[in-house]
């Protein structure tokens, strides 16, 4: 219950208040979104969240979409063995990352841990790029030599595509500590998962941001499963909202499945960052539909639960419901998004698939400046 | 019976120190507790407390004197009604006690051992005949500075030139630096640019990275490279890797510096040479400074590069002082071998701490007709093969020096690069001075068997040159 959090976070109870004119009111997390882990519940949800304009919306679902499409091209690529070694999928999870983008300003800086496709994308990164990158091509981001979890962009700020668990969150946390340095008002988006929130740094981190005001939100997608391992098989605090108790950083549960509740948050955290007062957390409640990585038969969960999931709380179908019945937008507007989202998806596998792979002398170069 | 106070160490390697004040004057009651001195060291000014109840009876070093050596008798306690009876006489303002006439002094009274340290010279001394740097212009001026204050003034230097470059680390503002180093700095930079951590290595390090993803440029202070272990992902996987791994996008100009190596008395955690772990690494560069000059032309230099760059300092150095040129500006290269002493019969390479062995078995072989070139090598990573691969040319025989292990050490390095680049000039094989392979242990008879001896280097080279 939200009472329940605000009570344990009660910094958190100020920080909704202060923007309870807005949106924010009505965006506490759902009612179902308990410590338990149990699904968010949109119906219940329904009547409190904040809407979204048409505008909003229909970015989002294409968003979303160029994410839920890309991410099913990776698969079937890897399948095909034109991708290597690991990866990591972010379907399901597509509110999370666009919610939080579209409440982000430019020169906010995005982090996150290896599964950082849809973080890319979501940044303005481009398909091309980032799909050549995951099958080892020169025209990929890191020109072939970083491959699926380890992508960056200067241009677009974003850190990475870190492969070390938990790694993230300190450096989230430096970038932070550069724009105080700076005196900028850019906050650092820092994404990590369930599992990540249990590594020691995260909270030397965390004491840290608190210490020194950095403006970071950690953001923490429990997609309720660190590899093979339930929440509840690896945490003895399973409510991720407040991990930052003992450090005086406020928290949230969200439903990470609705867009609209990501969003909301995501601006309450950045108001509450850009007024100087430190770090933030949010905990996403999402869900991943496939597998850890590429070769996970995911024997630890059962096929219901995925399905239930991709039926009642799809965070691409919501939209679109709303798109369709509230927005009266029409089946072939939809279509035409679609149609767009498949056509830069197809020239993404098309470029990655024929761009030559590295010069051999890329073997020797970016070791040292 | 009167109990003679003896002068205090209050560091593992302190040798010797200042008495700064006496806060009791001969005649005062002193009971424990009281604090009855304060001493200076060059790492912090300490209060002495009184251990035992009686008189101050006599005071033998007056407050002001300088250079105090370890154990030698301060003031005599009496208990009332005692004379104070046979105590030497005071030792005059600013004389400096010879080391033997300190050592007897040490032997006469009993407890505490002096901390059996170590093979430094004395701290007040420069170090003679190094050869010159051809970095530095003929006819500069040279001033003497301590190892720790070229490391300050370095820092301070670039802080003053790049508001980029901040320091951050345990204890490196308020408390002035846990070695001294930053000692000033907050001061004059002030706390955004000085900044103490809370006791988080892995999180530090890990901010300090991100910190130099965006362009900033970080001087991140372990207070000791044995701590840094807990850091040594953000190390490695973090700085080291990114600019490769981002296709060039994103480098990471950071500096980890701090005391590497072993200390004095502090055992097998805190006295570990980390050189061939960092010196491993493609995407660091490893730089592990000697003499004072090249302390504060590399760290310069090191904080200037775009690369992350390991720094490792030596505690036992810190306190001992060199000719540094006095120069406006003065930056070294990294990556470039320094021969600290021409010679042509044998080529003995160290760097760091590992020269003073290097150097005073060069002094001792001279003796024997052995003529030894010695060759600094300063930098670690890039290693200068050149330099010594020119040396062995010469010489024909080759001996490393270090304080680390043998195994996978960077001598096993340098020995495997000159077998395969000078077979045809070796006249017997390489020899490697290094550490025992043991843990390091506490007691000082078995610390001292531990580390690498003069004595060894000199048996390696006799070895080598077959005399």
């Amino acid at each position: 219950m939200a009472a329940t959090r605000t009570k344990a976070a009660p910094a958190a109870v100020k920080a909704a208040s202060k923007t309870s004119d807005g949106p924010a009111k009505a965006a506490r997390p759902p009612a179902a979104a308990k410590a338990t882990g149990r699904a968010p519940s949109t119906k219940s949800a329904a009547a409190k969240v904040p809407a979204l304009t048409r505008e909003q919306e229909l970015s989002a679902y294409r968003e979303m979409l160029l994410i839920r499409r890309f991410e099913e091209k990776a698969g079937q690529m890897y399948g095909m063995g034109l991708i290597g070694g690991f990866c990591h999928l972010y379907i399901g999870q597509e509110a999370v990352v666009v919610g939080m983008q579209m409440a982000s300003k430019a020169g906010d800086q995005v982090i996150t841990g290896y599964r950082d496709h849809g973080h890319m994308l979501a940044t303005g990164m481009s398909a091309n790029g980032v799909m050549a990158e995951l099958t080892g091509r020169r025209g990929g981001y890191s020109r072939g030599k970083g491959g699926s979890m380890h992508m960056f962009s200067a241009e677009k700020h974003f850190y990475g595509g870190h492969g070390i668990v938990g790694a993230q969150v300190s450096l989230g946390t430096g970038l932070a500590f550069a724009n105080r340095y700076r005196g900028n008002d850019n906050v650092s988006l820092t994404y990590f998962g369930d599992g990540a929130a249990n590594q020691g740094q995260v909270y030397e981190s965390f004491n840290m941001a608190a210490l020194w005001k950095l403006p970071v939100i950690y953001i923490i997608e429990n997609n309720r499963y660190a590899m093979g391992t339930a929440v509840n098989r690896a945490s003895a605090q399973t409510d991720f909202s407040r991990r930052g108790l003992s450090f005086n950083i406020p928290g949230e549960q969200v439903d990470g499945m609705d867009i609209r509740e990501t969003y909301a948050a995501g601006l309450r955290a950045m108001e509450w960052c850009r007024a100087g007062k430190g770090p933030y957390i949010l905990e996403m409640q999402t869900y991943r539909y496939r597998g850890h990585s590429m070769s996970d038969p995911a024997k630890y969960r059962s096929k219901d639960e995925v399905q239930k999931m991709r039926t009642e709380h799809d965070p691409i179908e919501q939209v679109r419901e709303r798109l369709l019945k509230e927005w009266q937008v029409s089946e072939d507007e939809l279509k035409t998004i679609d149609a767009g989202v498949r056509d830069i998806v197809a020239e993404s596998a098309e470029f990655a698939t024929n761009d030559p792979e590295p010069d051999p002398s890329e073997l020797w170069t970016d070791i040292l400046k | 019976m009167p109990v003679n106070i003896l002068m205090p160490a209050l560091s593992p390697t302190m040798e010797k120190g200042n008495l700064a004040k006496w806060t009791k004057k001969e005649g005062d009651k002193v009971k424990p507790g009281d604090v009855i001195a304060e001493i200076e060291t060059d790492k912090a000014t300490m209060e002495v407390e009184a251990v035992d109840e009686g008189i101050l009876a006599r005071i033998l070093v007056a407050e002001g004197t300088q250079d105090v050596a370890v154990n030698e008798i301060i003031a005599v306690l009496t208990q009332e009604g005692e004379a104070a009876g046979s105590a030497p006489a005071p030792v005059a303002k600013s004389q400096q006690p010879t080391p033997e006439a300190a050592a007897m002094r040490a032997d006469q009274s009993a407890p505490p051992a002096a901390p059996a340290v170590i093979q430094a010279p004395p701290a007040a001394a420069p170090v003679a005949s190094v050869a010159a740097d051809p970095d530095v212009p003929a006819g500069t001026e040279m001033v003497t500075m301590t190892v720790r204050e070229a490391l300050r003034d370095a820092m301070a230097e670039e802080m003053r030139k790049d508001d980029a470059v901040f320091v951050m680390g345990e204890e490196v503002a308020e408390y002035q630096g846990a070695y001294k180093i930053t000692q000033g700095l907050l001061q004059e930079f002030g706390a955004r640019r000085v900044i103490d951590t809370p006791i988080t290595e892995h999180g530090f390090a890990g901010i300090g990275v991100g910190a130099a993803f965006t362009g900033l440029k970080p001087i991140v202070e372990f207070m000791t490279f044995n701590f840094a272990m807990q850091a040594i992902d953000q190390i490695i996987n973090s700085a080291a890797k990114t600019l490769y791994m981002s296709g060039g996008q994103m480098g990471c100009p950071i500096v980890f510096r701090g005391p590497n190596g072993a200390a004095a008395r502090v055992a097998a955690q805190h006295s570990q040479d980390y050189s061939a772990w960092y010196s491993h690494i493609p995407g660091l560069k490893v730089v592990a400074p000697y003499t004072a000059a090249d302390a504060k032309g590399l760290l310069k230099a090191a904080i200037r590069d775009p690369n992350p760059v390991i720094f490792l300092e030596n505690e036992i150095l810190y306190g001992q002082s060199f000719e540094v040129p006095k120069l406006d500006d003065f930056v070294l290269p990294i990556g470039k071998a320094r021969i600290h002493r021409p010679g042509k019969d044998v080529t003995i390479v160290a760097w760091s701490i590992g020269m003073t062995y290097a150097t005073k078995a060069a002094a001792e072989l001279e003796k024997l007709g052995i003529d030894a070139e010695v060759i600094d090598l300063r930098s670690l990573r890039p290693l200068d093969t050149e330099t010594i691969i020119a040396s062995v040319m010469k010489t024909g025989r080759i001996v490393t020096v270090e304080e680390g292990w043998q195994q996978s050490g960077v001598g096993a390095e340098i020995s495997a690069r000159v077998v395969e680049r000078a077979f045809d000039y070796l006249d017997a094989p390489p020899a490697r001075v290094s550490g025992k392979d043991v843990p390091m242990p506490y007691a000082a008879n078995l610390e001292k068997l531990a580390l690498p001896s003069v004595a060894d280097v000199i048996e390696a080279v006799r070895a080598v040159t077959y005399k």
